[in-house]
């Protein structure tokens, strides 16, 4: 199961930077949100995978009877979508207008800010 | 009970809620700018006496002890570095009073700020991996939204690479928190630096440090992953561009110097010589892109980026006088750099530009205005008395001690450079006559109050300048002291760690 998902994540990671490179903004926006999420699953399958044990105390012990999965990465995942979704939102938003005040899909058209 | 930690923290984060609440009411949003940066700085303040006195001050949120729960921990740079940000802060605030349009306001430009000082002190105050990246996140949504108030052209296309080049840095934190927590287990900093110690795989370990030098390195504008910065600090509302310019590329450095001197520092022979030659580099490509530059801003934004190299430079060399020099030059820089953008503020107030063939004879009208950028300019080039001097001096002193040579002929150099391109603003800014035969195309003249406004945080940060340049012992000794500590990080995890129950050492 672990190597299967190292190979999705390295296949999204692979993906999305394939996307970010492109020169239109709205598949740059595509490509950061393949990375974003690969950078979610990358962290959960970091924990290993645990099938079928939830991280529970049975009642009588201080501490669960056998290994159970790691309830931790899956916080960490979940504050991170909720990041992610924002800050991706902000950026849809941001190459909406940057369409309407630019009126170009092409990186290469916007070239007035660098030097 | 130390509430002063979780304070710089928390009134910026009322002070935004309450402004949010008076979103109609331009003027309660101002009377609470004002109020809240005022009151961060003096709770700053506090919290740096405290550690001062009492040593490394640990705070366990909701009471849950220390590798379980969340530490806010503030050690001397992190005080150092808040007191800075509540300078910082408090100074825009006052600026943009007299700055910031109706528009701007209309749209949350207060909140904003607010938002931004929270998750910049929170930066600086967390002890744990992951809460840092939420404070960065926090940072950089508040600095997304205020970089593209009034949605013009060049903010747009400054925007896109701004958010694009940040959101693969935080990315790239973010998959080294999981590849570090599937290693040692603990997010807390203090935990991860000491089961580090007791691992043996040394290839991953300077795998996770390089990675978060590429993570931090973005966010600090260090070569060669800075071009996010020159392509965008130039367009904000020029408080805004103040405010990042003072304080978001420090966030980066201090989370260098956090990883590497409590986390990476058992291999510095191969970490920290790529830190050295990333700082060589960002110097030199920095000062050279402003020497190319004919626009207030930019040359400013350029110089970011080579001040960022001095910065690193001092962590590189990792001896105990080169990191006092570096925590040294944070300090001055923040203060003299929003001091330059504040006045480039000012200048296109008053002749409604930024580009500098179309700038000329403000000695002649404002004198003391040219005093002022002349104090904090030189500063930056590092003449003497000014704070600038010093803190180039125990950098370049650092360097000679530690026999790293060839980069510190290119910190002086680099000196040189700097002071070649602010005598070059000096020149064209004030020196010269005014290129314009009519006034016809100048803004009109602000009224006094509001000239008024501008100046007097100009006037105080180059005050500060001037003090730590006349005064430098007592900065010296808390640099000295802050670069005791961090380098000996067993006081920091023995006072996270130590004591559960949270409270003094």
């Amino acid at each position: 199961m672990e190597s299967l998902m190292a190979v999705a994540i390295g296949v999204l990671f692979a993906a999305a930077i394939y996307m970010m490179l492109r020169r239109s903004i709205v598949k740059l926006v595509i490509g950061l949100m393949l990375l974003s999420n690969a950078a979610n699953l990358l962290i959960f399958a970091m924990a290993g995978m645990v099938r079928g044990a939830p991280p529970l105390v049975p009642e009588g012990l201080s501490a669960p009877a056998a290994a159970v999965a790691d309830p931790l990465p899956q916080a960490l995942v979940l504050t991170a979508i909720v990041i992610a979704f924002g800050v991706l939102s902000f950026a849809v938003v941001l190459v909406r207008r940057a369409w309407e005040v630019v009126r170009a899909d092409d990186l290469d058209r916007m070239k007035d800010t660098d030097t | 009970m130390n509430p002063q930690i979780a304070l710089p923290i928390l009134i910026p984060l009322l002070a935004g809620a309450v402004s949010l609440v008076f979103w109609r009411s331009r003027a309660m949003q101002r009377l609470v700018a004002v109020l809240g940066t005022a009151a961060l700085l003096a709770t700053s303040i506090w919290l740096l006496v405290s550690v001062g006195r009492d040593g490394i001050l640990v705070m366990q949120m909701g009471g849950w002890a220390a590798p379980f729960g969340i530490s806010l921990v503030a050690d001397l740079l992190g005080a150092i570095m808040v007191v800075l940000t509540g300078i910082i802060g408090f100074a825009v605030a006052l600026y943009s009073l007299a700055t910031t349009g109706r528009g701007h306001e209309a749209f949350g430009y207060f909140p904003l700020m607010h938002l931004l000082l929270a998750g910049v002190a929170g930066a600086f105050l967390t002890g744990d991996i992951f809460n840092l990246y939420v404070w960065f996140e926090v940072m950089l949504v508040a600095s997304f939204a205020l970089l593209i108030l009034g949605s013009e052209k060049p903010q747009m296309e400054g925007a896109i690479k701004y958010v694009t080049l940040n959101l693969v840095s935080s990315v790239i934190f973010l998959v080294t928190i999981g590849l570090l927590y599937s290693m040692v287990g603990t997010l807390n900093m203090a935990d991860i630096a000491q089961r580090l110690a007791h691992l043996d795989d040394n290839g991953m370990i300077d795998a996770l440090a390089m990675m978060f030098l590429v993570a931090f390195g973005i966010k600090a504008a260090a070569f060669p992953l800075f071009f996010w910065l020159p392509a965008s600090y130039h367009t904000p509302p020029v408080a805004v561009s103040a405010l990042f310019a003072g304080l978001l590329t420090k966030v980066g450095v201090y989370a260098l110097y956090r990883v590497f001197t409590l986390i990476f520092y058992h291999n510095p022979g191969y970490t920290h010589e790529i830190l050295l030659w990333g700082a060589a580099l960002t110097m030199l490509s920095g000062v050279l892109g402003a020497a190319a530059q004919f626009e207030f801003r930019r040359i400013l934004s350029f110089h970011i980026v080579s001040q960022i190299g001095y910065m690193i430079l001092g962590l590189a060399l990792f001896t105990p006088l080169a990191i006092i020099g570096g925590v040294f030059y944070i300090a001055h820089h923040i203060i003299v750099k929003a001091n330059l953008f504040l006045v480039s503020g000012i200048v296109h107030r008053l002749q409604g530009s930024y580009r500098l063939e179309a700038l000329g004879g403000l000695y002649r009208r404002h004198p003391w205005l040219a005093v002022l950028f002349l104090i904090s300019a030189l500063s930056l080039a590092g003449m003497p008395p000014l704070s600038g001097f010093f803190a180039k001096f125990i950098v370049i002193r650092a360097g000679l001690e530690a026999g790293a040579y060839g980069v510190t002929f290119i910190a002086l150099l680099v000196g040189l450079l700097t002071l070649y391109s602010m005598i070059k603003l000096w020149a064209e800014v004030f020196w010269k006559a005014d290129p314009r035969e009519d006034a016809d195309t100048a803004p009109p003249a602000p009224r006094r109050g509001e000239l008024w406004l501008m100046m007097t945080p100009v006037a105080g940060l180059a005050l500060c300048t001037l003090f730590i340049g006349l005064n430098a012992g007592p900065l010296y000794s808390l640099a000295e002291a802050s670069a005791g500590q961090l380098l000996a990080p067993e006081r920091y995890i023995e006072a996270v760690l130590g004591n559960a129950g949270g409270g003094e050492r």
